[in-house]
């Protein structure tokens, strides 16, 4: 079962594939993911499709403005 | 050796991935070079049977360079293969002659013995980090290039330089010469993109994730079908006069995270359907972000288009990449307060410019391409 920390992992690893320079660890769970990490429109979609592909989720587009953060997107990912 | 856009003067040959004798059709990758702009796949730009090759894995070859000899239909390769190599074949019209570097000896090192020296997920990374892999190779020496040293070069910015200060250079060098040759105009306008945005929303709403289509496309494929109709934006100026190109070839400009930009191109963007166009830009954006760019995805654009993205500016004011005569800016969507049917609403808009080229048009022309513009953005087209 996908528990926050496995589905931590699993966001870290998209992120590896699109974002390889940046510090996981030393995000701010609570801010902008792409602000942050300065993702794109088609950053942020390569992170969901491949979000889909690991975790099974498919998260709608009118859900993107509440999956912006690391703790939001891993709480809506836990909810399935 | 083809030229991938009018920063490049010559690559460094990194490996070829056919041998004498080999029969090949167009478009297939034969080898790999490395440009400022990374490593880039060369595919074959006619059918052929490869007679003999060339270039060296190391060698620094201009544009224009030779890099193997094919044999063409009827041709026999053996035979091609024996012949000394005497006159360069100029693979572009505009090539400059080739020095002898690139007709050096012709005899082949064995396959294998230098292509080893760099591995593939080195090379992907140091792409992603903006380390140049051939300045870590030349220090490696006999020894291969790991993973392990890309790493430690990307924390340890002094063990090798950059690319992207190589990019930079070129960036620079290409802009200049944009500066200097092209008397630029702008003319803008803001555009009222509440329809076909909701339309999109629609669009997308029953598709799974990996079939939406951004509003970057959107964007695009009204761009490319406004400008089919004003055809003295679209093409290239070379040899002091305009020539407009048949067809619509969108270069996006594409900022890498390790610094520094690349020009990807869209081919044929005006007779895309959205999901097509969708589908082919994410296909080219993916390639520039791993550093897997092919040949084609960069000869031959006819038109440029900037477009910061949701987080960019509110307009941009771009400087044409020649040979091109035009340059669209994009700027980021966002709720303003506009007119629409005599009330003051809030609605999402965009600022759009167009920077020409006045040796070619004048700012009417650029003024009838945004009204068309304007009227793609009325609705969403899907064009399937």
């Amino acid at each position: 079962m996908n528990t926050p920390e496995t589905l931590r992992q699993a966001v870290a690893g998209a992120l590896r594939g699109i974002a390889p320079e940046a510090d996981i660890e030393r995000i701010n769970p609570e801010a902008s993911l792409r602000e942050q990490l300065d993702l794109d429109s088609f950053d942020f979609l390569k992170l969901l499709i491949t979000l889909q592909e690991t975790v099974g989720v498919d998260i709608p587009e009118a859900d993107y403005g509440r999956v912006d953060s690391l703790d939001l997107l891993v709480a809506y990912l836990q909810r399935g | 050796m083809p030229s991938f856009g009018a920063d490049m003067e010559a690559a460094r040959f990194v490996q070829w991935h056919v041998q004498p004798g080999q029969a090949l059709h167009r478009g297939e990758v034969v080898a790999v070079v490395e440009t400022q702009k990374g490593a880039i796949d060369v595919e074959l730009w006619h059918d052929g049977t490869i007679a003999r090759l060339v270039a060296e894995p190391g060698q620094e070859i201009p544009v224009g360079g030779m890099l193997a000899v094919l044999a063409g239909e009827g041709e026999d390769w053996q035979t091609l293969a024996a012949e000394p190599v005497t006159v360069p074949t100029a693979p572009t019209a505009e090539a400059p002659p080739a020095p002898p570097a690139s007709s050096a000896p012709p005899a082949p090192a064995p396959a294998a013995s230098r292509h080893t020296r760099v591995s593939p997920a080195a090379r992907q990374r140091a792409q992603a980090l903006g380390v140049d892999i051939e300045a870590l190779a030349a220090q490696a020496g006999e020894r291969a290039v790991t993973l392990a040293d890309v790493e430690r070069a990307a924390s340890n910015p002094t063990a090798a330089p950059a690319r992207s200060t190589a990019m930079r250079a070129a960036i620079g060098a290409a802009m200049t010469r944009s500066w200097r040759e092209i008397p630029h105009y702008h003319v803008g306008c803001e555009i009222v993109v509440e329809a076909p945005l909701r339309a999109l929303e629609d669009f997308n709403r029953e598709r799974p994730v990996a079939e939406r289509v951004l509003f970057a496309a959107v964007l695009l494929r009204a761009v490319a079908q406004a400008v089919a109709q004003t055809p003295t934006l679209n093409g290239r100026f070379e040899n002091g006069g305009f020539q407009p190109a048949g067809a619509v070839h969108l270069g996006v400009v594409t900022s890498l995270r390790g610094g520094g930009l690349v020009v990807p191109t869209v081919h044929d963007a005006h007779l895309l359907s959205l999901s097509e166009l969708m589908a082919a830009l994410r296909a080219v954006l993916e390639r520039a972000r791993s550093g897997q760019l092919r040949s084609s995805d960069l000869a031959d654009s006819t038109l440029s288009v900037s477009h910061l993205g949701d987080l960019g500016a509110e307009s941009v004011q771009g400087v044409i990449y020649p040979p091109q005569v035009a340059l669209v800016g994009l700027g980021r969507v966002a709720l303003r307060p506009a007119v629409v049917d005599g009330q003051v609403v809030a609605a999402r808009t965009l600022h759009a410019v167009l920077t020409g080229d006045h040796r070619v048009s004048d700012g009417l022309v650029g003024s009838r391409f945004l009204a068309a513009l304007s009227a793609r953005l009325s609705t969403l087209e899907t064009g399937s």
